[in-house]
């Protein structure tokens, strides 16, 4: 299944494994604070609704 | 009183909303086709051998890595013509997807690079660029970082990214000739693909469309974050005046 | 606009104005390269012009927050501000300040400084030029960058790092004026180049710099 890549299998995986590592990151980050920032602000407007 | 001060960002979170899951969704695919495709069904090149299968990583990162800056001039622009707080807090979020782009693009190189020139780093000018670039990247992300008022923050930063603009460009210029008077005649560009053949051409084709789709996923993504940071602070300041 | 000048010049000059700091530290750099790469003359004649160059643009770097953070703090930026002359003015008379008080020394080190690295002697002339020619531009950048960084503390790191990249071109052309010149090769393309980015920061940056002083100044 895995094509022979030769001598080069070290570049070529370490690439993939890089590339693919640091999107994952990234959009775990991303997501991550998307999802506190977004509890945060209902916490505050629900503070301020309740408080007038 | 409505408590967002602009209807733009209200509207904004609406629409993005309803786009992100069909722009993430179809990006997932067009990655994971693009580089399936690319990795286990192409052949090798016949001078690179299978090092040729990094492109389907290294192009798409170094192509977004150009345009995310270009999309932060291009909102920097925006923000001081029209004081539009959206495209302001859209290069905000832009910025660290760009600088991400350039890593996975310095990486990818750097690892292409090292069969075939015999070093982990080389300073070819294209790749020495993408550094330049990285560290704009840097700057831009930690002066936003720095100031605490918002309005300041965005402006001071799209100033910052219009003359960094044109200092890049020079730049990739002076670099361009730096290394070309060393080494006359022995540059080895990676991006020698002018003729890239139609079966290395399609797949890259498909991955530089799932990049794209990302960069505009996950951009939409964090301006929302971005938005509703700065409505929390803003709200944050009201109550400690009441 | 001449008085502005006047006052900065003697500002700097007098104690505590850090005068000597920039050459000082231009010094120290030299005497530390061949400590890194070992004191053969040979490889010291190469790296000459270029190290040479790193160190002016270094010591022309740690100089910059001096250029508006002290006014600053006091208060004396606002009158500034509110005077008759324009805010590109200001900038400018301040970029001119900090290259004759820190720049221009540098230049004139520069020869002696290269005695110690074993500068060819073609090399001299060429490496005064374009230090002469490049300078300027990292005044002029360097104001810019003091300029985004000037209300906030401990923003010396940031300065660096805002400014650095923008220097990349200057450096890149300075140093290669004076390593061709060094070697004797044509430097008509790095000189027009180098003289053009002086030439051009002058002209422009002001703008840049005036308007975000404008901003801090809210």
């Amino acid at each position: 299944m895995m094509p022979d890549l030769g001598k080069y299998a070290d570049a070529v995986l370490g690439s993939y494994a890089v590339s693919i590592a640091l999107i994952v990151l990234l959009v775990a980050v991303s997501v991550w604070r998307a999802r506190r920032v977004r509890a945060e602000l209902a916490r505050i407007e629900e503070r301020i609704k309740k408080h007038g | 009183m409505s408590l967002w001060e602009y209807a733009n960002p209200v509207k904004f979170i609406r629409t993005t909303d309803r786009l992100l899951p069909w722009l993430a969704g179809l990006s997932v695919v067009c990655l994971v086709v693009g580089l399936v495709w690319g990795f286990f069904f192409t052949p090798d090149d016949y001078r690179q051998g299978s090092t040729v299968k990094i492109i389907y990583l290294h192009v798409p990162s170094a192509l977004m890595a150009i345009n995310a800056w270009l999309m932060m001039l291009v909102a920097s622009l925006i923000w001081i013509v029209r004081r539009h707080h959206v495209s302001a807090l859209a290069a905000r979020a832009a910025a660290p997807v760009g600088a991400v782009m350039t890593v996975i693009a310095l990486a990818t190189g750097a690892l292409w690079g090292q069969p075939m020139w015999g070093t982990w780093w080389a300073w070819d000018p294209r790749l020495t660029s993408f550094l330049i670039l990285f560290l704009f990247y840097l700057g831009y992300i930690a002066l936003w970082s720095a100031i605490e008022n918002d309005d300041t923050a965005a402006d001071l930063t799209s100033i910052l990214c219009l003359v960094g603009s044109v200092f890049a460009l020079l730049s990739r210029y002076a670099v361009n000739f730096w290394n070309q008077g060393l080494h006359q005649g022995a540059s080895l560009s990676l991006d020698k693909e002018e003729n890239v053949a139609d079966v290395f051409y399609h797949p890259l084709l498909v991955s530089i469309a799932g990049f794209v789709l990302l960069f505009l996923a996950l951009v939409f993504l964090r301006t929302q974050t971005e938005i509703r940071a700065r409505r929390a602070r803003a709200l944050l300041a009201r109550e400690r005046m009441a | 606009m001449i008085a502005l000048l006047l006052r900065d010049l003697r500002l700097a000059v007098r104690a505590g104005g850090g005068f000597g700091l920039g050459l000082a530290f231009f010094l120290i750099v030299t005497v530390l390269v061949p400590f890194g790469v070992g004191p053969e003359t040979g490889l010291l004649a190469r790296i000459a012009p270029g190290i040479l160059w790193i160190g002016a643009l270094l010591a022309c770097l740690l100089s910059l927050d001096r250029i508006l953070a002290l006014d600053w703090e006091d208060g004396s930026l606002d009158l500034l501000a509110t005077a008759p002359l324009p805010m590109e003015g200001i900038v400018t008379i301040k970029a001119c300040a900090h290259w004759i008080t820190t720049g221009l020394p540098l230049v004139l080190a520069a020869p002696v400084l290269g005695v110690l690295l074993s500068l060819p002697a073609e090399g001299y002339g060429w490496l005064l030029l374009s230090l002469f020619i490049g300078t300027p531009a990292l005044s002029v950048i360097g104001t810019f960058g003091a300029a985004l960084t000037v209300g906030l503390k401990r923003g010396g790191l940031l300065l660096s790092l805002l400014v650095l990249p923008l220097y990349v071109p200057t450096l890149i052309f300075g140093a290669e004026v004076a390593r061709r010149g060094a070697e004797g090769l044509s430097v008509q393309t790095p000189l027009l180049m180098l003289a053009g980015i002086s030439f051009g920061a002058l002209a422009l940056l002001p703008f840049a710099s005036a308007a975000v002083l404008r901003i801090n100044l809210r």
